[in-house]
């Protein structure tokens, strides 16, 4: 049997563990570590790791031509290797080694990526029709990587290896649970589609990080095309490896395996309630055994599945009829350099063009929801404007110039021209993106239509609710413009013929001024900038974009 | 005799691969997989330091197939084999505990 205890680095006779790949077992600290109490009193810090089983986005399964495709009618997804029939022969699918180490270049860099030889994990289970699975034991694809949580915490990444997933069991009999079934069915439609199992180091502290873990894990697998991450089909399956220590120690004590966390809610809930059984053994001086434990969401509790002694004896061995697996580095740097931008850059850049820190809340939200390139877009627009000075309720004006400089308004480059934006834009824009455009097609909106709505209303000729009410046509009619949609409901957008009339109005009511306007120096020109806005926004009630106002002026005294 | 694996070995090992073995067995079979291991010592007498494991003997890497679909087996035919089947699956005994 284990030691409860198995290293406490104040105790200098205590050994150094290590992980699975003879690296040092490290745990981080963190300003947000959950602490449970024991029965008496005493109080215990989390330390978790977290494996993730990510079904890959390929069309076949690992080692052979079978569809890898959820929902079809069971045992038709099928071939002579998914079912283990005799003499049949595993050949390892190119893709799903693209898509291993598509991950290792995204959470590791090229670097991270091994040459790898797959192993037999042998057990008996109907599920596993070879009656062994096919894996990768010492010598993964992927060997270290990390992961910057939206809250700023970082997680290691210890390994990825390649595997194929198991048929799946329908308990019949016994209200389909194992215990007091009658027999039970199994579908081989599962069995063989590859699977990349991630697992983490030790430096989840809290559940809030466990739930952040997997959603940024999540995020990436579906950037990266590796994943599609559907937890509610089984794509994405979390298990958890949870120990705890006295609080403020540097203890390393027995660990159990949670299984069956099939959602985040369930994942926080399991880690919590885990951590609150070991604090409560150890407190009672009682050993906490190494075992592998089954969350039963219904009843808020887990409970053993197995101990390590009965079946953790897989007597590994390398797979005799698949050769190593070995990428070049020329095909990892292509890898490498197709990937996409990932969740992390993507805040960092919405945070830079919005001002915001890259933990806001919204700067997590609309990333996470793959509508910052709208939000940047839109904001690069406004910055364009703001630039340009022209008239936000000429409905045309941001086409143009979009259509003028296209290339930096969307795109790479987009970031650093965003955050040129005026403030006041950036506050509307982050508004509508986490608020009004949430719903359905708001992600479809074409930034410029959004940046032309937020001109209006940082120009004063629209208020939020008017704006509100503006952005949801524009979202239900791709063709309307903002101007279109105000002066339709209403809202006295000015278009740039009333704008101009009423600077023409102002110019030939108070001819002595002009005259002083157009031949002043800019001092004089600037003073009298203030009189002529007067007069157009008295004449227009208040309705008149001063910024446009002043174009119209500085335009005309130069015609 | 080599100490380098007992009966208890080898009926834990027949355990976990399902081989039902009486104990007249278990002797056999301890004694004949000891000579193999003895016979393994000769190699221990090296110095391979320098040598990386093997895990193949091919010089092979990186065979590999595109993912393209091919052909599957009809429903019937996957189960044509099945002691029993229902409703398009395998039916099988109860089972006791969960999957690893």
């Amino acid at each position: 049997m284990t030691d409860t205890v198995l290293s406490d680095p104040t105790n200098p006779d205590g050994r150094a563990p290590t992980d699975s790949l003879g690296n040092a077992i490290t745990v981080p600290d963190s300003d947000d570590v959950t602490v449970v109490t024991a029965a008496d009193g005493s109080r215990w810090e989390l330390v978790c790791g977290l494996e993730v089983h990510a079904e890959l986005a390929t069309a076949t399964k690992m080692f052979s031509g079978a569809p890898n495709h959820f929902g079809d009618d069971p045992n038709t997804n099928v071939d002579p290797v998914t079912l283990g029939l005799p003499g049949t022969l595993p050949v390892v699918n190119q893709k799903a080694v693209e898509l291993a180490v598509r991950f290792g270049c995204a959470v590791g860099g090229p670097q991270s990526v091994r040459r790898s030889v797959f192993s037999r994990k042998n057990y008996f289970y109907p599920d596993m029709p070879k009656n062994f699975q096919i894996s990768q034991y010492d010598q993964p694809i992927v060997v270290a990587g990390e992961l910057e949580l939206p809250s700023g915490h970082v997680v290691g990444i210890e390994r990825a290896h390649l595997e194929e997933d198991t048929g799946k069991s329908t308990h019949v009999g016994g209200a389909g649970r194992i215990t007091g079934a009658d027999h039970s069915l199994v579908d081989y439609n599962r069995a063989g589609v590859p699977l990349l199992e991630i697992v983490s180091r030790p430096h989840v502290r809290s559940t809030e990080q466990a739930r952040q873990y997997v959603a940024e894990l999540r995020s990436i697998l579906v950037a990266c095309g590796i994943s599609d991450g559907k937890m509610e089909e089984g794509s994405m399956r979390v298990d958890a490896n949870v120990s705890v220590r006295r609080e403020g120690s540097q203890e390393l004590r027995t660990r159990c395996e949670i299984k069956n966390l099939n959602s985040l809610r369930s994942l926080g809930r399991a880690i919590e309630h885990e951590a609150t059984r070991q604090a409560d053994l150890h407190a009672a001086g009682q050993k906490v055994v190494q075992e592998t434990r089954h969350w039963d969401e219904a009843q808020g509790v887990t409970g053993t599945m197995r101990s390590k002694e009965e079946a953790d004896d897989y007597r590994y061995f390398p797979e005799p009829d698949l050769v190593p697996v070995d990428p070049s580095p020329e095909w990892i740097a292509e890898i490498a350099a197709a990937l996409p931008m990932l969740p992390a850059a993507r805040r960092a850049r919405l945070a830079e063009a919005t001002g915001e820190p890259r933990t806001a809340e919204s700067v997590v939200v609309v990333v996470d929801r793959a509508q910052d390139d709208q939000a940047i877009s839109a904001l690069a627009h406004l910055a364009r404007l703001a630039e340009v000075g022209g008239d936000p309720s000429a409905a045309s004006t941001l086409a143009a110039l979009a259509d003028d400089d296209v290339d930096g308004l969307s795109g790479p480059d987009a970031g650093a021209r965003a955050a040129a934006a005026p403030d006041a834009a950036k506050a509307r824009v982050l508004v509508h993106v986490t608020q009004n455009l949430a719903g359905e097609g708001g992600a479809d909106l074409a930034p410029v239509r959004l940046a032309e709505l937020v001109a209006l209303e940082v120009a004063g000729e629209l208020t939020a609710t008017q704006a509100k009410q503006v952005l949801a046509e524009l979202v239900a009619d791709p063709e309307a413009t903002a101007a279109g949609v105000a002066a339709a409901k209403g809202f006295e957008a000015m278009d740039t013929g009333a704008l101009e009339a009423a600077v023409d109005a102002a110019i030939a009511g108070n001819p002595a001024e002009w005259e002083q306007y157009r031949t002043g120096d800019p001092k004089v020109r600037g003073k009298l900038t203030g009189f002529f806005v007067g007069q157009i926004m008295k004449a227009t009630k208040g309705q008149a974009d001063g910024k446009a106002a002043t174009a119209l002026l500085t335009q005309k005294a130069t015609d | 005799m080599s100490t380098r694996i007992t009966s208890d070995d080898v009926a834990h090992v027949a355990q976990l691969a399902r081989l039902e073995l009486d104990p007249a067995q278990v002797e056999l079979f301890t004694g004949q997989l000891a000579a193999i291991l003895e016979h393994a010592e000769d190699v221990e007498a090296l110095d391979l330091a320098d040598v990386a494991p093997t895990s193949h003997p091919y010089p092979l890497v990186n065979v590999l197939r595109p993912d393209e679909v091919g052909a599957t087996l009809p429903n019937a035919e996957a189960l044509a084999a099945a002691p029993q089947a229902e409703g398009g699956r395998f039916r099988v005994p109860t089972i006791l505990g969960e999957a690893p």
